[in-house]
């Protein structure tokens, strides 16, 4: 068959052929199977826990993003208050932004979980498969003659074979996705560090930088939309509005 | 026939569910060709549901070779691309 799974059938044998090449009786393939099934054990424990450790730093993230959109909204609605529209359409727009990439996080950490419970899956498997490899063996020897047995024994081979090239694919797969994570959770910190996420009542000297780039960003539609709901809802409410914290006076 | 999917296991399907699976490929790979990836997506998960409703998993202690073994599920518009640019999907 030619493409997809061709091309994936392709790779695949490629990497059987080079798992088994070295054995030259199929039986031998055992010993170097359990080598190889260390190896990727070894690989697989190590994937795992670098898909706990970047999922743990998306957390973390995520929970931080949280507390800051938190503030923000506060902050638009206080400024609102006070008639400072320029500095709730700010605020809003820093919160559209941390909301953005909260979901984004979220949308990596349920793949991160995929794929650690799919590594997981997979280790299981092989571990019975060459389990069972090493039984068959001895009962194909024991049956057949040994031309037949060769046969059979090649046959099973290239099963666990299979198993464990297909191990080793998803393992790539895996390693290959946490780096793209990784990459993303660093691109996020940046921004936090650039202030993106700060408060209001922290916009610096350097804020003309940081609104230009939120503006370029954020979904203009949706933070007017959110503006224009939040004066709805101030609009009726009038007088009890607090004060600014803080920003007010820095600026004074 | 036995079908893998990548970073699934196997599956034990009726011979006769191979030409319509080729088809399917088949059409899946003009659909990336053409850029389609709306039609790409559709024709993959028709793959999948072949699979699905027609196959059963392999017992796990038989030992066999897969006539076909298709990506992993999850497999991207662009990893699909890939694979016919001769990037592959996962290079070596």
């Amino acid at each position: 068959m030619p493409g997809l799974a061709g091309r994936m059938s392709t790779v695949v044998k490629a990497k059987i052929s080079r798992l088994l090449d070295r054995a030259e009786d199929p039986g031998e393939t055992l010993d170097y199977g359990y080598q190889k099934q260390t190896e990727l054990l070894q690989n697989v424990k190590k994937g795992i826990a670098d898909v706990v450790t970047s999922k743990k730093r998306l957390q973390m993230q995520t929970q931080k993003l949280e507390q800051q959109v938190v503030k923000l909204d506060t902050q638009a609605r206080q400024a609102l208050a006070q008639g400072r529209e320029d500095l709730a359409r700010t605020a809003l727009e820093r919160k559209t932004l941390a909301q953005t990439e909260m979901q984004s996080l979220d949308t990596q950490i349920k793949e991160l979980e995929a794929q650690q419970e799919q590594l997981t899956a997979n280790e299981q498997r092989l571990r019975q498969k060459i389990e069972q490899f090493r039984t068959k063996k001895e009962v194909i020897k024991a049956q057949y003659s040994a031309a037949e047995a060769q046969v059979r024994i090649s046959e099973a081979a290239n099963g666990v074979g299979e198993e464990m090239a297909d191990l080793g694919l998803a393992m790539q797969r895996a390693e290959d996705k946490t780096e793209t994570m990784r990459a993303r959770a660093s691109a996020v910190e940046e921004l936090e560090k650039a202030g993106a996420f700060d408060d209001i009542t922290a916009l610096g000297s350097g804020g003309d930088d940081i609104d230009r780039q939120l503006a370029e960003l954020t979904s203009g539609a949706q933070v007017d939309d959110e503006l224009s709901k939040m004066k709805a809802e101030l609009g009726t409410g009038g007088g009890d509005a607090p004060a600014l914290e803080q920003g007010e006076e820095e600026k004074a | 026939m036995i079908v893998r999917i990548s970073g699934e296991g196997q599956f034990k399907l009726p011979d006769e569910d191979a030409g319509r699976l080729n088809e399917l490929d088949n059409r899946a790979v003009n659909a990336v060709e053409q850029g389609d990836e709306t039609g790409f997506k559709e024709l993959w998960s028709q793959m999948l549901e072949i699979v699905a409703s027609d196959g059963n998993a392999v017992d796990g202690d038989e030992l066999v070779e897969s006539d076909v073994i298709l990506p992993p599920r999850d497999i991207t518009f662009d990893e699909a691309r890939g694979e016919f640019t001769g990037d592959g999907l996962i290079p070596d």
